[in-house]
């Protein structure tokens, strides 16, 4: 099944993928570059595992067109790995990241998805936004005023080249702002840092080689804490973004079979000399705008990266730093979710704070696994207050019977099991109390508590407690977790019920 | 012996390809002559090709949201016009089979493949009535669509495969070799009133004469004991061959047979026969599953 694909994903539309491929891969290299050099590895790190991330998600991705390669998302996941214990544990952590997301496709974790709300979503998108943009941050302090210079006249190029009537819709803008950036410094020798400075370049296609740490438990301790983070940020991402392509072409997508294709490229990544990588919100939504639907179109990316490194890196070598924070500054400002920066107004509070509180964490730790469960937390806490709210207790009193009726509509569940308690009456001198569940839902054990614990009270002040109605589900877990109609805890029950 | 085929319509595919009107009188012959309503279908297929390009690989401010509105815009309008042209084709196709006096006429339109919406619809359908090419290879002179084979081998309902324009059928080839789909041909022809007034030539293409003669023999008698007048025939050499050279010597209006009766894999590596007759005939395939 993985690799399975219909004539039509491949080919129903080369002209389209073809082009969309060829502007993704130019547009991939400064990407992959600045990913390596935030990861702290040389630029053919990314490099490398930009081209075969996008070629074996091509052939075992889940969803066609969507691009995947070296992430900033996962890059910043690397950098005490790096710093620590260098590129050859990265490499056997990137390994050991795509086996657990093989694992995760398929124990079906990808519709887990489905807790993650709207509102984390946006979050995490943001906070990726957030996170390149600061990554370029480096690049622009303690530099000469050139580099200022150089970027700010390299985004006018990348954001007002489009608009040239014909050929502004045809070159891809970040292109021409490369070639210029790199002519102009050449040209006039600017005193300014290239990307030759940065670290080796891909001089050779690359080689198998197996990552050089000891086979023993003491690799995986410090490896599996930080393939576990890249696995979970890197489906999460990838998820996200197939959610996107979904949205944008109108078509499905297979999410599982997208865990399992991103788990195998991470695996043949690693033994590669790659680091580890995931879908790409801003260069997959560059590849449908710029046309392209199919496999092949991730196919082309993946393999024209590699062709133009190995074969250019002379000229790749002295493209100005100051052209890529260009080009990274303006997929920092593509990912963005600028909408949301306006919906905050309109949003439900509770949405906010949600969706604030996943880019808070996510820009103090760097780490996006902790923004999404700490969003994920949030939302369902938020959650369980709304429902909470959806439970009424309505009193009816029979003065000549002597009986009071509780009426209980709703949900009762841990977070308003308390409140539930509060309605009842225990200081009028009842003889008979009946409780109507009728038209509540018991959901969990404290609510069988809280009933519990109302009905021993009545009986302690001397009233019977009668209690009808309980609907199905209710019934069910009174049963298996109930006390109240035990006999031995019937000791004052007088009247039975 | 009078088996009740269930399914309440005969349905006829209708797309802007040439064979629209052919369909449209053939479905209304089978519609008039088995006393069942006739239903028309046009499906909208979504495109999945992209509606605008913009190579120019810069994403600003709400790229996504920017898109989608963009793409959603192109689709809406594209759709608009589709499903107007859909109810066009379907008007006209409605007009004609009144003309040709069918009476009970439904007109329908779906979006999704072919393929997609018949399977959904196989259970109302009686005989399904469609153009051997789709508006899409209206340009290629021979052969059928993918699509075709894919819509065949989804469906277990009678499927009328037209070529050609209509002329009312006077005779039909039986193609005949004892397995279960032409078996079921056999049967329908004996219990089905659009075969009342059919000469019927009952064939069979095998080297082993005896074997032959005995075997039509058997299938003829079903067919005489509801009072269809048959023909039987051996004949030898390749089937296909055979079949086609047959049907245009006796002038034949119809060809009957079993379809895609193999695996879709043997069919890759061998051929398959049936897709070998859609190809070569110029008459309508009306295939059995």
């Amino acid at each position: 099944m993985l690799f399975s694909s219909t004539k039509r994903d491949w080919f129903g539309n080369v002209r389209g993928d073809i082009l969309a491929g060829l502007v993704v891969a130019l547009a991939l290299i400064p990407e992959a570059i600045a990913f390596s050099i935030i990861a702290g590895v040389d630029p053919k790190v990314g490099l490398y595992a930009s081209f075969s991330i996008a070629v074996i998600t091509a052939i075992v991705g889940g969803r066609p067109g969507m691009i995947s390669a070296a992430t900033g998302a996962m890059a910043l996941l690397m950098v005490t790995l790096v710093k620590g214990h260098g590129l050859e544990y990265l490499l056997a952590a990137t390994v050991l990241t795509g086996v657990i997301q093989m694992l995760m496709g398929y124990l079906k974790l990808g519709s887990l998805m489905s807790f993650v709300s709207r509102s984390v979503v946006t979050g995490f998108v943001n906070a990726l936004a957030i996170l390149i943009f600061m990554a370029q941050l480096p690049e622009l302090t303690n530099v000469t005023w050139h580099v200022y210079v150089m970027t700010a006249v390299g985004l006018g190029i990348i954001y007002l080249f489009p608009y040239i009537p014909k050929i502004g819709t045809v070159i891809p803008s970040p292109l021409v702002t490369i070639l210029l950036l790199t002519v102009v410094a050449i040209v006039l020798d600017l005193p300014i840092r290239t990307v030759g400075d940065m670290g080796e370049l891909p001089d050779t296609l690359p080689m198998f080689l197996w990552p050089d740490v000891p086979l023993n438990f003491d690799t995986l301790k410090i490896i599996f804490p930080y393939s576990m983070a890249l696995a979970v940020v890197g489906l999460l991402e990838s998820l996200m973004t197939a959610t996107i392509v979904d949205d944008l072409t109108d078509t499905p997508s297979d999410k599982n079979r997208e865990c399992k294709g991103q788990g195998l490229a991470n695996v043949a990544t690693g033994f590669i000399g790659g680091m580890a990588g995931c879908a790409m919100i801003g260069q997959s939504v560059i590849n449908v705008k710029s046309g392209g639907r199919g496999r092949l179109s991730t196919m082309v990316a993946g393999v024209v990266l590699l062709i133009l490194v190995v074969f250019l890196n002379d000229w790749v070598a002295k493209i100005p730093m100051a052209a890529l924070v260009a080009v990274m500054i303006m997929v920092s400002i593509g990912t963005f979710d600028w909408n949301s920066i306006k919906n905050l107004k309109t949003n439900p509070k509770s949405s906010s704070i949600v969706m604030m509180a996943t880019v808070a964490v996510v820009v103090y730790t760097h780490n996006l696994a902790y923004g999404v469960f700490v969003g994920v937390l949030l939302a369902a806490l938020f959650f369980a207050r709304k429902v909470s709210r959806y439970m009424d207790v309505e009193l009816v009193k029979d003065e000549e019977q002597n009986t009071h009726t509780y009426k209980i509509y709703g949900e009762v569940f841990f977070n308003s099991s308390a409140k539930f308690i509060e309605y009842f009456n225990f200081k009028d001198v009842v003889e008979k109390v009946v409780i109507d569940l009728n038209r509540a839902h018991f959901w969990d054990i404290s609510a069988i508590a809280a009933l519990d614990k109302v009905v021993m009270k009545f009986r302690r002040e001397g009233a019977d407690v009668e209690i009808i109605g309980l609907n199905k589900a209710s019934e069910t877990m009174i049963d298996r977790f109930g006390v109240h109609d035990k006999p031995e805890a019937a000791e004052l029950d007088l009247g039975g019920h | 012996m009078i088996q009740e085929i269930p399914g309440k319509f005969v349905l006829a595919c209708i797309d802007g390809s040439s064979f629209s009107e052919a369909v449209c009188d053939y479905s209304a012959w089978i519609a008039k002559t088995v006393e069942k309503p006739l239903k028309f279908l046009h499906t909208i297929e979504h495109m999945h090709l992209p509606t605008v390009t913009n190579l120019s690989g810069a994403i600003g401010f709400g790229a996504t949201s920017d898109l989608m509105i963009e793409y959603t815009e192109a689709d809406q309008s594209r759709g608009k016009l589709l499903i107007k042209k859909g109810q066009e084709m379907l008007a006209t196709a409605k007009d004609r089979a009144e003309s040709n006096a069918v009476k009970d006429i439904i007109t329908k339109q779906r979006h999704g493949s072919l393929s997609e919406s018949l399977i959904e619809l196989e259970e109302e359908i009686r005989v399904l009535v469609l153009g051997v090419r789709g508006e899409s290879h209206d340009h290629d002179t021979s052969g059928h669509s993918a699509r075709l084979e894919t819509v065949i081998r989804s469906l277990h309902k009678p499927i009328l495969v037209v070529n050609s324009e209509f002329t009312q059928p006077k005779s039909v080839l039986l193609a005949y070799n004892g397995n279960k789909a032409s078996t079921k041909a056999v049967n329908m022809v004996a219990s089905s009133l659009l075969f009342k007034d059919i000469v019927c030539h009952l064939v069979n293409v095998s080297d082993d004469k005896e074997e032959s003669v005995k075997l039509l023999a058997k299938a003829e008698s079903v067919l005489q004991s509801t009072g269809v007048s048959v023909v039987t025939k051996t004949l030898s050499g390749k089937i296909d061959d055979a079949l086609v050279a047959y049907r245009q010597e006796q002038d034949l209006d119809m060809i009957m047979m079993g379809a895609f009766s193999h695996h879709r894999i043997r069919d890759i590596l061998l051929g398959s026969f049936t897709a070998k007759m859609l190809e070569r005939t110029q008459r309508p395939l009306l295939l059995l599953r």
